[in-house]
């Protein structure tokens, strides 16, 4: 026991020096709304930074974030070349509700089913709305779990510092 | 087992650490993980009858480390409860790495040895799968190989055993599924496809009537000769319908100990899916077939087990959107041991179809699917009134309506003597239903007034047979029909760019008794305080005032203080907690009441 204590504790550490620099979006296979099928380490947006967010049908914080950046989206995609991603980790319970969901709400994001969670467990998210900023290069460089109101703006904030090249901070 | 596991975790963790120092390869490996512990402190509080007993600290923890490099990856997960937290199975008490996996991914092959979780189609036969805040964790360990032939293929297979606590199941479970987009074999540019394309290209330019025409038709050789055709983008033109089919089977394999009975040692179930997209429109269907599988569960009925599921959607672009669903399930419970319990060794999963409500209240009751069986509908339709218009207003306005209704199934009971030593029990009459389960009709405004106001407005009236659905009895003395209204309003007010307050006033209507500890009518208020990005302040009380006992009209005060940053989230709070239903993965279970001390610490890296 001690030692696998010991084994996880050294692999905590050493993560701990690996951040999110340079580490890019790993690989799990997700559900288009058309039924075909993605690649997620095929995200790619030209060398422009991408948004991935996770959310569910079920989740209220998480639509909340996804109607006030809606309001905004088409500004943010102007300014910066962004595109957001969204991500569901909805089950067959209500997956057949995330594309009456995305359109009642008109949102115009790229969305993708995760029904098996395999990105979700991939990308280390434990609730959501877990929020992912990913560079020109594809790298994961911030994130933010959770959703409160105004935290749209504070995305753009480190968007925009993204797209300019200066530091990111939480 | 264990040794060799630590050795293989530290020999990971130096490979990294040192190729990290050489700073070799930074972009194609990576370390990360995340972690999450939930601890709470009960005390004694006899007003709302909540006894710890002796054991007064529990936590929850769970931490995972994944490790990838190119298309190699590996992780674990380090678990400990001791013991969990009120409320969750005992029977998880423990400290270990349950969860442990090497996965290889190239080209078209994946291979995964160790735990996976996966499912086929919507998992009427088959769904290994975790739910970390319900404790829920049916995870397969062996062995798992998906193949893609090509694009638009993939085949499935899987072996092992599942997670049973710190365990393994005592049965095998081993599985089969194939899936085939047929558009997509169809859009590739084949010379049969070619050809296909021709001749239906033909057929629509047919003068009609001619028999010249059907003869051209025909003619092999300008069938082949493209040329003819002078709008030749027809011919490449993607089809836009999405036609994808599937089929799985999978068997459980546990040895016969029982003295009495000659139990199955092998059973299979099977299932065959088929899903239809076209711009706004999706239709899926799914039906599961399982031969004869005595359980606990089903009371150890010989009789075979169907499901069948169908949803069918349509979204229009004016924003107005409808979705549909039918169920029908018949003995359809499906674990890896036939004595289990609970959520434990469930191989498959039926969705419950009712609507997953977000609101306390509206949740007070919940319905949860019934494998031993059901039979059921619902219906949901969305607007979006548009801005401008007189309900959209400036920004617009959400209209959810959503309905469902679900019975048992018509079932007549057979007499021991004619069924001999296997026992069917009972057989179903199609095309009627039984008695009422569960009903929920219910609607949701919501409106943003402006920059600073919106709100959500909910109304809910709710059925549902207790005895039945959440204590399997018949007997309705204890646990009586609940019939319910009930109503919320959420107002959040943002004062300034990033501060804001949210209200929340929920009334939960009843003239029955709610479970067998008297409570009727509940209200619910919560204020939740946002002065930065970082924090949160939740006062919240549920006040059950339509206690049939006046020594039972309590409050449930709750205080919770929220600091957020980046992926790290951390929780403390204070007060009771009510008892109370929860269901999750087609189980309901009973969570008893408590007064605590809880902090909970979750991060990402």
């Amino acid at each position: 026991m001690k030692k696998i204590t010991i084994a996880v504790l050294t692999l905590a550490i050493f993560s701990l020096a690996f951040k999110f620099d340079g580490q890019k979006i790993p690989s799990a296979t997700l559900k288009k709304l058309d039924g075909t099928k993605i690649n997620s380490s095929t995200f790619s947006n030209n060398g422009k930074p991408m948004i991935i967010d996770f959310w569910a049908t079920w989740c209220k914080p998480c639509k909340k974030e996804l109607d006030a950046i809606a309001e905004t989206y088409e500004d943010w995609q102007k300014e910066t070349g962004v595109k957001l991603i969204a991500i569901s980790i909805d089950d067959a319970r209500s997956s057949s509700k995330v594309v009456t969901d995305v359109k009642a709400k008109g949102w115009t994001y790229e969305v993708y089913i995760d029904e098996n969670q395999d990105f979700k467990r991939a990308m280390n998210v434990n609730n959501v709305p877990h929020t992912f900023l990913v560079n020109g290069k594809g790298e994961i460089v911030w994130s933010h779990n959770s959703y409160a109101e105004g935290d749209e703006a504070k995305l753009y904030e480190e968007l925009k510092k993204l797209v300019k090249g200066e530091k990111l901070e939480h | 087992m264990k040794k060799t596991f630590a050795k293989l975790i530290l020999s990971i963790g130096i490979c990294s650490a040192s190729s990290f120092f050489a700073q070799e390869n930074k972009n194609t490996q990576s370390v990360t993980g995340n972690f999450q512990i939930d601890a709470a402190n009960y005390s004694k509080d006899t007003l709302i009858g909540a006894d710890p007993g002796s054991q007064v600290v529990r936590y929850n923890s769970f931490g995972n480390v994944n490790y990838a490099y190119g298309n190699f990856t590996a992780g674990v997960r380090f678990e400990s409860y001791q013991p969990p937290l009120l409320g969750y199975l005992p029977g998880y008490t423990g400290t270990g790495i349950p969860y442990k996996y090497a996965r290889y991914r190239h080209d078209n092959i994946d291979v995964t040895v160790g735990s996976f979780y996966d499912q086929f189609g919507s998992g009427m036969c088959f769904r290994s799968y975790e739910d970390r805040g319900l404790l829920y964790d049916n995870a397969m360990n062996g062995m798992r190989v998906i193949f893609t032939p090509k694009d638009g293929i993939t085949l499935k297979g899987i072996i092992g055993k599942q997670r049973t606590y710190f365990d393994l199941s005592p049965g095998v479970v081993r599985g089969l599924d194939g899936e085939i987009n047929l558009t997509q074999l169809f859009n590739n540019d084949s010379d049969y496809v070619k050809n296909y394309r021709h001749f239906a290209y033909k057929v629509r330019r047919v003068p009609k009537k001619t028999f010249r025409g059907i003869k051209r038709i025909f003619n092999k050789n300008s069938l082949r000769d493209s040329t003819a055709y002078p709008n030749d983008s027809i011919l490449y033109r993607p089809l836009k319908t999405q036609i994808i089919i599937g089929g799985s089977f999978v068997s459980k394999y546990q040895a016969d100990q029982d003295p009495t009975l000659v139990l199955p040692e092998n059973v299979g179930c099977a299932a065959g899916r088929l899903n239809i997209i076209r711009g706004g429109f999706n239709f899926y269907a799914e039906g599961s077939y399982k031969i004869n599988d005595p359980s606990y569960q089903n009371n150890f009925s010989y009789k075979d087990g169907k499901g069948l599921f169908a949803s069918v959607s349509y979204a229009t672009k004016g924003g107005l959107t409808f979705l549909f669903t039918g169920k029908m399930i018949d003995n359809m419970s499906f674990r890896s041991d036939r004595n289990a319990t609970n959520t434990i060794d469930m191989i498959n999963y039926s969705p419950a179809i009712t609507k997953n409500h977000t609101y306390m209240m509206m949740a007070y009751v919940p319905y949860a699917s019934q494998m031993n069986g059901e039979i059921g509908a619902s219906g949901e339709i969305q607007y979006k009134f548009k801005k401008g218009t007189l309900l959209g207003g400036k920004y617009g306005t959400d209209v959810t309506f959503n309905g469902s209704v679900m019975f048992a199934p018509d079932t007549t009971g057979l007499p021991y003597a004619q069924d001999s030593i296997r026992h069917y029990k009972y057989k179903v009459n199609y095309g009627s239903v039984g008695k009422e389960f569960f009903h929920d009709v219910n609607i949701e405004i919501g409106k943003k007034i402006n920059k600073h106001l919106k709100f959500t407005l909910m109304f809910a009236t709710q059925f549902i047979n207790q005895a039945q659905v959440q204590y399997n009895t018949l007997d309705k003395k204890d646990h009586p029909d609940v019939h319910s209204k009930i109503w919320v309003a959420d107002v959040t007010w943002r004062y300034k760019t990033g501060k804001a307050i949210r209200f929340e006033a929920q009334n939960f209507l009843t003239k029955d008794t709610v479970n067998a500890y008297g409570s009727g009518s509940w209200m619910t208020g919560l204020i939740e305080w946002t002065p930065s990005s970082n924090w949160f302040v939740v006062l919240a009380d549920q006040y059950n005032y339509g206690n049939k006992d006046a020594t039972k009209q309590v409050h449930y005060y709750y205080g919770s203080l929220i600091y957020v940053s980046g992926p790290t989230r951390i929780t403390l709070s204070y007060g009771r907690q009510r008892a109370g239903i929860f269901c999750a993965g087609g189980v309901c279970r009973f969570v008893p009441s408590a007064n605590a001390l809880t902090i909970s610490i979750s991060t990402s890296f």
